[in-house]
């Protein structure tokens, strides 16, 4: 199965949306109900990324009985140092993010804590994308 | 201690949610900080916020958070009560401080998490 949701940058009256339609399908779909909660709230991270930091972007769903592969890509100014970025504290977030309760720099380490899987690539001024793995057995 | 009992002690609105308030509740965490919020993986939490906007609501939602005390007689809008109803969350408006929140419920018998 595959879906497909659309984000806007900077929109966080929408922010979270996707992520609330993908644990419901989750929940359609029987999936163990600790196995759901690591997949949301890693995928909703990255959702909250998106529109923290990016244009626009898109979060892709592929399901099937053994995995759920949860693919994030933004058009974006992308990430100078992704090891700079994975460590905890560190933060290019703006007061309009903190204020909404993020950008402390626990974002893309809560989102490894949580994927069995995760994988980052980013080309500055271009974008981002995540790849989160769960595995569903 | 249930909900009920929760806003009773705290003297608070119980806003949505009052058919689970008699749901248990045995862990709090009080934070306005929803990427610490994300970090929980215990099950069941009760959320002490002085933060009111959608993404706290959305947090809540991610985390399986089931209440949230909302403190200082925070103004919660319309759309947030409707997006906790959807998602089948209680929300609580009291007047005290997240401070003296946090007390009362310790001293009533909420355990913290760390």
């Amino acid at each position: 199965m595959h879906f497909e949701y659309q984000i806007e940058g900077g929109n966080f009256t929408r922010a979270g949306l996707a992520s609330s339609e993908i644990k419901k399908m989750l929940k359609q779909l029987n999936v163990d109900l600790g196995i759901i909660k690591k997949t949301v709230v890693a995928t909703y991270e990255g959702e909250v990324n998106i529109v923290a930091h990016a244009y626009s972007g898109t979060i892709y769903v592929d399901f099937d009985p053994e995995k759920v592969v949860i693919l994030l890509e933004d058009e974006g100014p992308g990430i100078p140092d992704i090891d700079k970025a994975m460590t905890e504290g560190f933060s290019t977030a703006s007061s309009t993010v903190r204020e909404m309760g993020f950008g402390a720099g626990m974002g893309l380490p809560n989102m490894k804590k949580n994927a069995d899987d995760l994988k980052i690539s980013s080309e500055v001024e271009k974008g981002t994308t995540v790849q989160i793995t769960m595995f569903l057995k | 201690m249930t909900i009920k009992e929760i806003t009773e002690v705290l003297d608070a609105r119980l806003l949505c949610g009052e058919e689970k308030a008699d749901l248990e509740i045995e862990v709090a965490f009080a934070s306005d900080l929803m990427s610490d919020v994300l970090t929980l993986i215990d099950d069941n939490v009760l959320l002490i916020t002085g933060l009111t906007n959608t993404q706290v609501l959305r947090t809540a939602e991610m985390s399986d958070i089931q209440c949230i005390i909302f403190a200082r007689n925070k103004v919660v809008s319309e759309d947030l009560i409707a997006l906790a109803r959807e998602n089948e969350i209680s929300i609580v408006s009291c007047r005290y401080s997240v401070f003296k929140t946090c007390g009362i419920l310790y001293g009533a018998g909420v355990k913290a998490i760390f």
